[in-house]
């Protein structure tokens, strides 16, 4: 459990310093990070699932959609190409290309059920304890509602707040094009 | 503007009740049959597209007005949390579910079975279902800013 902990420790500070650097970009990282530790600490809690939703969203999805969105302080590649930096990006995407063929080479078949091999995960308790545990019939309801409630909470929280940033942006401009008054 | 013919108005205002009739049974049966609140929820929000592609977004404004889809919405979210904070309450933990555990253990496979789950179940088809009509009907007054005269009712902010 004392992984945990440092981790934890190691969000807060890169929170804090999200919020009181200046640049923008550098706040971005960091707010990547705090993804980025986030989904490591559900692999120590045996959660691999939330682990890669975690970093699609937090690391990836984040610091793309803000990176595009938000146009300033962007630093464009301008000159002509240097043959330096040319060779050096074609051996780094070589060296990652060939050491994802070596992660691939370790991973089981498709299909291959992992969790039935490991005798207390977390599925197989859902699967086998289910009914008794809930009185829900249907499995996947006694997980999203029960066992993993919060992360219902959160969708519905997602869901909530989407919409309604949706509705008054989209509203705003609707009334503006009406030609009535915006407030 | 006002809507589709006789055929496709007849039609979907048959076909509309057992679309949400379909909906509702989702949302009940969630916890024993496929489904749940998210897909009840998004069924039920879709007999109100449909009403709103075949008579025109005035007389679903009529039926549901904005004001009430919206307080739909936040009853649905608001009666999720509280399902939460009463199994904190009760059950000792946040969404313990503590129908089952202590008062209502029920026989499993009917349909007042499983504690807190079709409670859960009810609240979030409300809100998703809320959610989705309200969007949809915002998306609808965006796209139809042409048609002139019409306000969209500012009674809620």
């Amino acid at each position: 459990m004392l992984i945990l902990y440092v981790l934890m420790l190691f969000m807060i500070i890169a929170a804090v310093i999200a919020v009181e650097t200046r640049s923008l970009l550098s706040a971005v990282i960091c707010v990547g990070s705090i993804g980025f530790v986030g989904s490591l600490m559900f692999l120590f809690l045996a959660a691999p699932d939330i682990a890669i939703t975690q970093i699609v969203v937090e690391v990836l999805g984040l610091i793309i959609l803000i990176r595009a969105t938000i146009s300033r302080d962007l630093t464009f590649i301008s000159g002509d190409k240097e043959f330096f930096g040319v060779v050096v990006s074609i051996v780094l995407i070589a060296v990652i290309f060939l050491a994802g063929m070596k992660v691939l080479d370790t991973l089981p078949a498709f299909g291959t059920a992992i969790f039935t091999q490991v005798p207390d995960a977390a599925s197989q308790v859902y699967l086998s304890e289910g009914l008794q545990r809930t009185g829900a019939a249907n499995i996947v309801a006694s997980v999203i509602l029960d066992f993993r409630a919060y992360d219902t909470l959160g969708e519905a929280t997602v869901l909530f707040t989407s919409i309604l940033g949706a509705s008054v942006i989209l509203r705003k401009k609707s009334k503006r094009r009406l030609g009535g008054s915006t407030e | 503007m006002k809507g589709m013919t006789v055929i496709v108005k007849t039609i979907s205002s048959w076909v509309k009740l057992l679309i949400f009739l379909f909906g509702i049974y989702i949302i009940l049966f969630g916890h024993l049959t496929p489904g749940g609140g998210f897909a009840g929820g998004i069924i039920l929000a879709s007999s109100y597209v449909l009403l709103m592609l075949a008579y025109g977004r005035e007389f679903v404004e009529d039926n549901l007005p904005l004001g009430l889809a919206s307080k739909l919405d936040c009853v649905g979210a608001f009666l999720f949390a509280l399902v939460a904070i009463l199994g904190l309450a009760f059950g000792g933990a946040f969404f313990a579910n503590f129908l089952y555990q202590k008062y209502l253990p029920g026989e499993s496979l009917r349909l007042i079975s499983a504690g807190t789950i079709p409670l859960s179940n009810i609240a979030i088809g409300l809100k998703v279902g809320a959610s989705l009509f309200l969007i949809i009907l915002t998306l609808s007054m965006c796209c139809h800013y042409e048609a002139g005269s019409e306000e969209p009712n500012d009674e809620e902010e």
